[in-house]
């Protein structure tokens, strides 16, 4: 079955492509062949936005799932959750390194003072245990049951990064409300569509690992 | 400390601003001061007396059109720019001190809600913005009140080059080479009472001509206002071009004005009134959110904004973030208007 493995393909180079893309116009910045008002600013909201969608993929997996009824779907959602993790360190580190130069002192000044800045990083710090546990292992180390537990964070950690998105804008909230409303939409789809069948509630990246048992 | 910069031969890159200016062929010297002790950090281009050869004829300054051309004339200064600006649409890793925006990023880099909250709807909405004929409307404590056409209303002006800091309350930074005449050329020939203590601006406001004011994002039109000791600031410019062209619409055409110790917002565009009060006036950010900005509006690194650390700035095209000088560097020239109050509380 050549299926999957195309797909994954497809995948990675959809989830990469942001990345390729803003490297690719950062350069071209870098040789004086593409004017970029303000580079800095393209890099946080290309990043940040990345993880957004990612974030939401991965929450429309399961919907989706069992909705279609393909199940192999389960299959991208770790892929998903991964890109969304990594963008959303890119964007943390564009943020750390590029609006305090890595000084730790007045990162945390600025995450404490300002609401829009610590539900941004709070919502990146619950994302950092979600991605090492995202493992084969530590799924069968945790047990299903405290794995499903603790990766219930991402309904948390989802609207967290919608709220940061609207705190940071001035007065026009359209965009972060478009985000909102996606991100309710796809929470509504989650509660109302119900599992078909008992397999499908199943929390697991890979239902059956490849062990030989 | 001054730091003088010969106008060197543009070296082509695509910067349009340039070409036209290049085509004059003038030999001119431009002399870029900056962070002289007597000046403080103050940012000012000086240029030569303009040689006879290019001093307009009278004649010229009878049309508006004329007049900016004109002005463009007396400020070709503008034409063989420092070979900094070069550097500034490149990598800024090493840039220098206060170089100048490539004319790309300051006219396609804009607040002008009028047009859109997107920093680059203005340039595209803008585009067709007629701005032939205009008038202005003067009020308020004035000896005479009057609808003027804009180009009775700035007849006999000349326009200077200022290269000013411009620094959005946002957090980011410019430097602009504005062509304009001290706002307080204008008050004087409009003769405010003594009763007058503020000054108003008044955008348009027209949503045919203004798309963004069908969104009721802001309390339409945009009211800006300035103390009056403030608006008497040699500093305080109407500004009419930009790096010796003429400027566009998403810049505000006809006629803006120019704080450069405060915050942008206060710089009200498309100006088509101007009011002169006894009493403060309302002004749109100010009433809109009035714990986040307020009438004064002054660069202020020790006093944040509610949301955001205005400790530091990043200049546009720079990746790492730069300290932002108190009332944006012109301290000497502006410390006396706030003598005795309290900053933090007239934020």
């Amino acid at each position: 079955m050549r299926l999957i493995p195309g797909l994954k393909i497809v995948a990675w180079t959809a989830a990469l492509a942001p990345l390729a893309l803003l490297l690719y116009q950062i350069y071209q910045f870098t040789l004086g062949l593409l004017i970029l008002n303000d580079p800095v600013e393209l890099i946080q909201h290309r990043t940040g936005i990345s993880a957004l969608i990612l974030l939401f993929i991965t929450l429309s997996i399961t919907p989706l799932r069992r909705i279609t009824g393909w199940n192999p779907l389960i299959k991208f959602r770790r892929l998903a959750g991964l890109f969304a993790f990594f963008y959303a360190t890119l964007h943390a580190f564009s943020y750390f390194v590029f609006d305090h130069s890595m000084d730790f002192s007045s990162i945390w000044a600025d995450v404490i003072e300002h609401p829009w800045v610590w539900v941004g990083f709070l919502a990146f710090l619950f994302l950092i245990p979600l991605a090492l546990t995202s493992t084969t292992g530590w799924i069968r180390r945790m047990g299903g049951k405290n794995w499903t537990r603790l990766h219930k964070l991402i309904y948390l950690i989802a609207p967290m990064g919608v709220l940061h998105f609207i705190w940071l804008v001035k007065a026009d909230v359209t965009e972060p409300v478009i985000y909102a409303v996606i991100l309710a939409a796809i929470l509504a789809a989650r509660i109302l569509i119900k599992p078909k069948t008992k397999s499908a509630t199943a929390p697991i990246g890979r239902p059956t690992p490849r062990s030989t048992s | 400390m001054g730091r003088s910069l010969h106008g060197a031969p543009f070296r082509g890159v695509k910067q349009n601003a340039f070409k036209e200016h290049q085509t004059l062929q003038t030999v001119f010297w431009t002399f870029v001061t900056v962070g002289s002790p007597c000046q403080n950090n103050m940012l000012f281009k000086f240029k030569p007396e303009i040689p006879s050869s290019e001093i307009t004829d009278e004649k010229l300054y009878n049309h508006r059109r004329q007049f900016l051309k004109a002005g463009a004339l007396a400020t070709i200064g503008g034409s063989l720019m420092p070979s900094s600006v070069l550097a500034a649409g490149r990598a800024t890793f090493f840039k220098g001190p206060d170089d100048l925006t490539p004319y790309e990023v300051v006219t396609s880099y804009n607040n002008f809600y009028e047009f859109g909250t997107g920093k680059d709807e203005p340039k595209v909405k803008a585009a067709r913005f007629k701005t032939d004929p205009w008038t202005v409307s003067i009020e308020g404590e004035v000896e005479k009140p009057k609808v003027w056409d804009l180009d009775e209303l700035i007849d006999g002006f000349t326009t200077q080059e200022k290269v000013y800091r411009h620094r959005c309350v946002e957090g980011w930074s410019m430097v602009v080479p504005w062509n304009g005449f001290p706002l307080k050329d204008l008050i004087t020939r409009l003769k405010p009472t003594s009763k007058a203590k503020f000054v108003e601006f008044t955008t348009l406001h027209d949503s045919r001509r203004m798309p963004g004011q069908l969104s009721q994002v802001l309390d339409w039109p945009y009211v800006e206002a300035l103390r009056l000791d403030e608006a008497m600031n040699p500093l305080t410019l109407m500004v009419t071009g930009v790096y010796g062209k003429m400027l566009p619409p998403q810049n505000g055409a006809p006629i803006r004005l120019i704080i450069p110790w405060k915050y942008g917002f206060k710089g009200g565009k498309s100006i088509v009134k101007i009011r002169f009060t006894e009493k403060q006036p309302k002004t749109t950010w100010s009433q809109a959110i009035p714990r986040e900005y307020g009438f004064y509006a002054n660069v202020n690194p020790k006093v944040d904004h509610p949301r955001w650390t205005q400790a530091k700035e990043r200049r546009l095209g720079e990746f790492t973030r730069r300290d932002t000088l108190m009332f944006n560097g012109y301290t000497a020239e502006v410390e006396k208007l706030y003598a005795g109050m309290d900053l933090r509380k007239n934020y």
